[in-house]
């Protein structure tokens, strides 16, 4: 392509990058497919809204952890501790907050959820911060190496759980004003259901914010592609790293906070009920892809709440089925991410 | 000759078990372009990449200023005001034109007549302003990793053969950026084989082989001596390029 | 003669050769030592998890591969003997028919993973390997009618092993040989059996290359080796060996379940007593499942004991708790990563300064 400066000859054409949308479609594909097995139009609704709402949960808890991997090339197994210790860290916060959360004013039930979703996220924050100084940061690089240690860590603050909470199973009681369901004409929709769909959206829009239209953002999606020449730019990658190892824990509390209201019940397991299905999502959507993770996500519950209801013993094996068939169509997930 | 900004003396770098940089000693003048020449696995991307404190060298000092520079990390140094402009572009291809150059600027805003006066060497640039680096080509993408590194005045550009691989008319596009710089008195290390465009801007020739320097001279003697060419390059600079 | 028989890998440690040599002589002498029933079952544990962790380590260790599906094998082996034991009665042929069936769909299995996901990064295979393994557990758990589900299944084992059948009439020691002892013996000889072969396949050119793979196999690759091939043989020979363990597991217990074989939890089991006996060594797994086992068993008493004395204290019965046993091995096992990969064995082998 010559390049003259002296005479202005006719712009050449300036390529059209062609918007990837096909992945996009595979979510109306699963709904409508779905349709004619379950037979039933409210049913179906029911489960549709069921599965959005579990995929947003599931969003806010995955794409920390995606991000992290895209931005630093570590993969912290103990991801599923930070869910734990947020959804105790909410139920602790909720205690003295019984009063708030059995009154009939919504304002005031979502107030003390929102108190305790942020106890949650500060907490699960902070603990990220330490993970990351003593766990990760030694073994930068060594992958084998991180895998164990992060596993490691997650067995550790699993115990942590069992001694500072007790191994026994809470309840986790949703708000009077959350409680029930909303109907839409035939359709029954569970509150909390919807409010942790709004949530999960203004997550990821909050998201796309961030990294699109701000300079924090920016930097991280540079890094993603090569952290070597963010530096040489001047950035400190490294401050960088934690940042987005902190936000990406806080999501995890806050995502495992959700999720315990979502189940009504809390036990020192719950991280690892859901880390399967987070690990099956970032698979999908490609490491590292934000994008990706929200279209896993629903795709994934979606599976989950179909299946859940079609065939309940074959749900997470259906769900394994999807990430085969998704990696023999992209082997590299939906949407991956360029990297040098 | 003028005073060194940048001075290497003794330098030894690693890599993995590869000792590559075996007591590098050299001075960049201040104001002046210094072409760095040699044979291919000379270690010549090895000491750009030492200075910038992306590989630490293991013996020997690089002072910037007067400052020793060995040990500080990458950051600090790309802050002290070396520009590095590698090989491989580092262009970030999901960001757009604007944006990798955003993120170039350390004051924060672009400076819109800077911005001009870049345009003029490097039009596609304000083509693709919204576009996304990764539809540039690959001449088009070598504008915008030397865009990057004069989006502000910078005290030392590094940059790692530049016109390899790119269509000569954009590399004259290159060479009036360069002289452009060069009348602002920016200090430049270039590494490079094309000796058309190193005669052009080149003030000082330094070669490498095998980890070391193994002649130091001003351009025009070198590029005079076709002697002493052969006997480093291999072949006469005046066959390259 | 010792040599050949340990195909050249030698414990080059006195220490260790001592307690090796500790360790085979009490588990061989087991029936003979301990009257209790907890000590033989510890011992015919310690057997058949030498066996599980040295076919870890030869994942792990020696072709530097973190796979979290290996459980699923193990179980497999149990529920292949187990289900074949319970559903088609209690005789030889229907366990060895039940261990082919099970060592053939384990490897099997063990293929398709491997081709599937060892050609990317050691990350992806490991979270591949988690959410398969979880897949099966849950599978395992729900297919009640076949399975057992949650309770697993109790079955009778061929007569020979049975604890009232007596081969011999007279006590031989002071001990009547039962069936238990009959069983406890082929589990003892056949984790030995399978411990040596380990230790043959690692120090044959096959291991070599396996070694050359983990420490670099970009380098590997330009030498010629196909790594993705190697990397999926030692999966299958991982995977056969645990299948067999499972088997060997099943036959002593007479029981076969999810929760003692499927479960994450003995999955992490392994990986601590692989990392804390030693990565790499395979006698690390002799130390490993040993100290591990033992403690387990023994240990939480002595931790209870410490529970009593710290009552008054605030934070520190709940530390202490027996069951907390698994935080103090978690932190152990964080340790070792960083300060000594190599484990106990290791640490023993290094010279003194």
């Amino acid at each position: 392509m010559a390049e003259t400066t002296a005479t202005q000859s006719a712009p050449e054409p300036i390529p059209v990058v062609r918007a990837d949308y096909l992945p996009i479609l595979l979510v109306p594909a699963l709904a409508l497919a779905a349709l004619p097995l379950i037979g039933n139009t409210t049913t179906w609704v029911t489960l549709t809204i069921a599965a959005l709402a579990m995929g947003m949960m599931i969003f806010v808890i995955a794409s920390g952890l995606t991000l992290v991997f895209g931005l630093m090339d570590v993969l912290n197994f103990g991801h599923g501790a930070f869910i734990a210790v947020g959804a105790y860290l909410a139920m602790t916060t909720l205690l003295p907050l019984a009063g708030w959360m059995q009154a009939d004013s919504l304002a005031l039930n979502l107030a003390a959820l929102g108190l305790a979703m942020l106890a949650a996220m500060l907490g699960t924050g902070l603990l990220g911060w330490a993970f990351e100084r003593v766990i990760i940061m030694p073994v930068y690089g060594q992958h084998l190496k991180q895998i164990l240690i992060t596993t490691g860590g997650l067995i550790v603050a699993e115990q942590l759980i069992h001694v500072l909470w007790g191994g026994d199973q809470k309840p986790m009681a949703l708000p009077t004003g959350l409680r029930g369901a909303v109907t839409i004409g035939d359709v029954a929709i569970e509150k909390f259901r919807l409010l942790a769909l709004a949530i999960g959206l203004i997550v990821f829009l909050a998201m796309l914010l961030v990294l699109n239209r701000t300079k924090l953002g920016l930097l991280i999606r540079a890094g993603v592609e090569n952290g070597e020449m963010v530096e040489a730019l001047g950035y400190r990658i490294r401050r960088l790293f934690v940042a987005v190892f902190v936000a990406g824990s806080a999501l995890a509390g806050l995502g495992g906070t959700m999720w315990a209201l979502y189940r009504e019940t809390l036990t020192a397991g719950i991280g690892g009920e859901v880390i399967v299905l987070v690990f099956i999502v970032i698979i999908i959507g490609g490491l590292g892809s934000v994008g990706g993770c929200f279209l896993g996500s629903i795709l994934v519950a979606q599976m989950a709440n179909y299946t859940g209801y079609l065939a309940p013993k074959v749900a997470l094996a259906s769900n394994i089925l999807l990430m085969v068939i998704v990696l023999m169509w992209r082997p590299q997930g939906l949407y991956p991410v360029a990297k040098r | 000759m003028p005073e060194a900004l940048l001075t290497l003396e003794g330098v030894h770098t690693h890599v993995g078990q590869y000792h590559i940089l075996q007591g590098v000693d050299f001075e960049v003048p201040k104001g002046a372009m210094t072409v760095l020449l040699g044979r291919n696995g000379a270690g010549k991307t090895t000491t750009l990449r030492t200075i910038m404190g992306l590989w630490k060298p293991s013996a020997g000092r690089v002072r910037f200023d007067g400052r020793d520079i060995g040990g500080t990390a990458t950051p600090d140094i790309a802050r002290a005001g070396i520009a590095y402009i590698p090989e491989t572009m580092g262009v970030f291809s999901d960001l757009t034109v604007q944006e990798n150059m955003v993120l170039a600027a350390q004051r924060g805003a672009l400076d819109a007549a800077r911005l001009e006066w870049i345009f003029a060497f490097f039009p596609a640039l304000r083509r693709f302003w919204t576009h996304p680096a990764g539809v540039l080509s690959g001449g088009q993408k070598q504008m915008l990793s030397i865009a990057r590194a004069i989006v502000e005045p910078r005290r030392l550009i590094l940059v790692d053969e530049p016109t390899k691989g790119i269509a000569p008319a954009i590399i004259d596009n290159m060479i009036r950026a360069f002289q452009e710089l060069k009348r602002e008195a920016t200090t430049v290390l270039l590494v490079e084989q094309n000796f058309r465009f190193a005669e052009a801007l080149g003030d000082f020739a330094v070669v490498m082989d095998d980890g070391r320097i193994v002649h130091r001279d001003s351009m025009g003697a070198l590029a005079r001596d076709t002697a002493t060419q052969t006997r480093l390059l291999g072949l006469s600079l005046e066959a390259h390029g | 003669m010792i040599k050949t028989l340990l195909s050249g890998d030698l414990p080059r440690s006195w220490v260790l050769s001592v307690v090796l040599a500790a360790i085979l002589a009490t588990l061989a002498m087991a029936p003979f030592l301990f009257g209790g029933a907890q000590a033989i079952n510890t011992a015919a544990k310690v057997c058949v998890f030498i066996v599980l962790v040295a076919s870890y380590d030869l994942l792990l260790g020696y072709t530097g591969i973190v796979s979290f599906a290996h459980t699923m094998f193990y179980g497999l082996g149990g529920y292949g003997v187990g289900l074949a034991l319970y559903g088609w009665g209690a005789t030889w042929i229907a366990a060895l028919v039940g261990l082919a069936i099970a060592l053939v769909a384990g490897i099997a299995l063990a293929f398709a993973i491997g081709l599937f996901s060892l050609r990317v990064r050691a990350i992806f295979f490991a979270m591949v390997t988690l959410a398969v393994a979880s897949a099966f557990a849950i599978l395992a758990a729900q297919l009640s009618d076949i399975t057992g589900g949650e309770d697993g299944r109790s079955f009778r084992v061929p007569e020979a092993l049975r604890p009232g059948f007596t081969l011999i009439d007279v006590p031989a020691l002071g001990v009547t040989v039962t069936g238990r002892t009959i069983a406890y013996y082929i589990v003892f000889f056949s984790s030995l059996v399978l411990f040596l072969l380990a230790l043959r396949v690692v120090n044959s050119p096959f291991g070599r290359v396996l070694q050359a793979i983990r420490e670099n196999d970009f380098r590997a690759e330009a030498l010629g080796y196909r790594t993705v091939y190697y990397r999926t043989a030692a999966n299958c020979l991982a995977a056969g060996m645990a299948v067999l363990a499972g088997a060997l597991n099943a036959l002593w217990l007479r029981y076969t379940g999810p929760d003692t074989t499927l479960s994450f939890a003995i999955m992490l089991d392994i990986l601590l007593m692989v990392v804390i006996g030693g990565m790499g060594t395979m006698y690390g797994a002799v130390i490993g499942a040993t100290l591990f086992i033992v403690a387990q068993n023994y240990l939480q008493k002595l931790m209870g004991t410490a529970v009593k004395a710290t009552e008054a204290l605030p934070l520190l019965p709940s530390l202490l708790h027996p069951d907390r046993w698994l935080l103090w091995l978690g932190v152990l096992f964080v340790l070792s990563v960083y300060f000594f990969p190599t484990g106990i064995v290791g640490k023993l082998r290094q010279p003194r300064r």
